[in-house]
């Protein structure tokens, strides 16, 4: 079992949920994203997307040299 | 604090995903060291990850937090002085033993150097701290999950307790690991936001710095104590730690400190995990590179959150102590912080790392408990010379009375806060010297089993002693010391006390273990010490000359060394 399977799926997963409640209007009455006029769901759900994506590669990249663990 | 169904629906995936981990390891597990030691096959990286995740407790995550909105920036001493400088020693000069001595524990590694009743006596100790430490890690979740969700305490312990056995269980040590990498990564998603969010909110470091003037001055305090780290060290009553430099460097730095991270079986068994000799000496320089910013990621929101309660920015509160105590509860400030900033969502996400700081904490204490239980107490003591899926078979039975156990310490300390202060401190005293018996096992092959055990008792009884003797300022109950009738000293904090404390127990234990060893006949030959005494190792550089040096031990460590330093500097 290589780890940075579970641990890429899990962030895509979490990320594309945030990225998704993110994009459909975060909640106003939040005080920091009201305030800052930042939309966090949207942009840490991108971010977490992408770092899921990239344990799922070095998984891959791992795999295919027979390195099962890093 | 209210969290919607998005929020549920993430901490739900994520418990899906930790039990999942330890479902997919279940068929893999069948030796004992397969479960103990997780086959002693996995590399540096994950093994350096769960290092550091198996430390980040309940401790790390709310103590930090309320430790930064307490003093500041000079909490950082904690990692910078009181952590990097022990994990580089026990990577490069400690791990070839614990690691090549082929020593299951740490307490087998006493064991191996001086004789079966040290073994036994640190064995016992750590067994049943380990337990407690779990226990309260438990308890404070639940305690947390009762004020914040209305969780009720009795379901908060047992799906938390549930869990955690369900995935040690099924996968072991190995599966602890998985976890505590994946929990690793959670908390610095969960947290990290926090701190770019709450530093953006007062105007950047140079907006923070301002803001926490007034902190420092209403307190008597020069104006940038608590933005800088070492300016104010000169004496105690200069900066709100309440202790001068020679007690925070020797006490915390040296004492403390290296007794921790160099003989601690919870986190040397991370790096014992390792598939390599070379992978273990890495394992701890690798878990530094994170230690070292976690300061920007738990003591920082604290230090926001101070400033904020400064002007009540943005409607920022904090509970009161108790009904009859208004001062603010610090131990709030990370859950505070998490509602007061992030939206639902990524509320869940903080709220889940919170659970899974918890968790770690207490499966890295179960797993601990449960290879010293087995190996040092179970198969040395009661049951000898049974085939190994016997001692397999203990291993999963050892998990589930410990996991009832810490649920008993939970309870235990629910009812009875008083008795966990006396645990904690009797605990304090058991480590305090602990790290002179092996810095002499490990490079004075002249110490024997008798100095080490008998330097051992008195240590501890001069750290009693010591406590007994001293009591810091404001003290109003004997738990915080005087309780030999005479004061002798006063401390300026509590903290100053400990710190000496420390000193006190290990000076104490150095000396002792010196002198009894040196009446002593070692019953240990030379050929029995190789491999577990310095002088008497071969120590071959073959080879390391032709690797990368971010994959040979010293290096990493001299990188880690300089960075620590120019943090250091940076925030002096």
């Amino acid at each position: 079992l290589d780890i940075r399977y579970p641990i890429g799926f899990l962030f895509l997963v979490v990320g594309a949920i945030l990225t998704i409640f993110g994009a459909a209007g975060s909640d106003p009455s939040i005080y920091a994203a009201h305030s800052l006029g930042l939309n966090v769901n949207f942009w840490w759900g991108i971010v977490q997307i992408a770092f899921g994506a990239l344990m799922v590669v070095l998984a891959k990249c791992g795999a295919s040299k027979g390195d099962h663990e890093g | 604090m209210k969290l919607t169904s998005v929020d549920w629906l993430i901490m739900l995936l994520y418990f899906v995903f930790v039990l999942g981990i330890g479902f997919a390891l279940k068929r893999y597990m069948k030796t004992s060291k397969d479960f103990f030691q997780a086959g002693r096959a996995l590399p540096a990286w994950i093994c350096g990850l769960a290092f550091i995740s198996a430390n980040l407790g309940a401790q790390e995550v709310i103590g930090m937090g309320a430790s930064g909105a307490q003093y500041g920036i000079i909490t950082s001493h904690f990692y910078w002085i009181g952590a990097i400088p022990a994990m580089v020693f026990l990577g490069i000069f400690m791990m070839p033993f614990y690691y090549g001595s082929k020593a299951r524990s740490v307490p087998e590694y006493l064991k191996l150097r001086f004789d079966e009743k040290t073994r036994g006596l640190n064995a016992v100790a750590f067994a049943v701290m380990t337990i407690f430490s779990s226990g309260i890690s438990l308890y404070a979740l639940a305690s947390l999950l009762q004020i914040l969700l209305g969780w009720n305490f009795t379901f908060s312990i047992w799906i938390s307790a549930t869990i955690v056995l369900g995935y040690i269980c099924l996968g072991g040590l190995t599966s602890a690991i998985y976890n505590e990498v994946l929990q690793f990564f959670m908390i610095v998603f969960g947290f990290a936001p926090l701190a770019w969010l709450g530093l953006r909110d007062v105007g950047g470091w140079e907006g923070l710095k301002a803001r926490l003037i007034p902190v420092a001055t209403q307190q008597g305090f020069a104006p940038g104590t608590w933005t800088e780290s070492w300016k104010h060290m000169g004496s105690a009553s200069a900066n709100p730690l309440g202790v001068e430099w020679f007690g925070l460097a020797m006490g915390l730095g040296f004492v403390l400190s290296f007794g921790y991270w160099c003989t601690d079986f919870l986190v040397v068994q991370r790096a014992m995990a390792a598939n390599s000799i070379s992978a273990a000496r890495r394992t701890p320089i690798i878990a530094a590179f994170p230690k070292m910013l976690f300061p920007f990621i738990v003591i920082l929101p604290g230090m926001v959150a101070v400033a904020l309660l400064q002007d009540h920015h943005g409607g920022f509160m904090l509970p009161p102590v108790s009904a009859t105590d208004p001062s603010p509860n610090y131990n709030m400030v990370m859950p505070m912080m998490l509602g007061h900033y992030l939206p639902s969502g990524m509320l869940g996400l903080g709220f889940t790392a919170l659970i899974a700081a918890f968790m770690s904490g207490m499966a890295g204490n179960v797993t601990a408990f449960n290879t010293v239980w087995t190996y040092d107490i179970y198969q040395s003591y009661l049951v000898k010379d049974r085939p190994d899926t016997h001692y397999l078979h203990v291993a999963r039975w050892a998990t589930v009375v410990g996991i009832l156990l810490s649920i008993a310490a939970a309870y235990l300390a629910n009812s009875y806060n008083n008795i966990m202060d006396v645990l904690q401190l009797v605990f304090a005293f058991v480590n305090a010297p602990l790290f002179a018996t092996f810095l002499l096992g490990m490079f004075w092959k002249r110490a024997t089993g008798h100095g080490a055990f008998w330097g051992l008792f008195i240590g501890t009884a001069a750290a009693a002693v010591h406590h007994g003797l001293t009591i810091p300022i404001g003290a109003t109950s004997l738990v915080k010391g005087g309780w030999l009738g005479s004061v002798q000293h006063v401390y300026p904090s509590e903290m100053a006390q400990n710190f000496w404390t420390a000193i006190w127990a290990w000076t104490s234990c150095f000396v002792a273990t010196i002198v009894i060893s040196l009446a002593t006949t070692s019953q240990k030959t030379d050929a029995q010490l190789r491999g577990l005494v310095w002088s008497l190792t071969p120590h071959s550089d073959k080879g390391e000359t032709e690797t990368p040096f971010w994959k040979r031990a010293a290096p990493l460590g001299a990188v880690v060394l300089l960075l620590t330093l120019i943090l250091n500097i940076i925030f002096w």
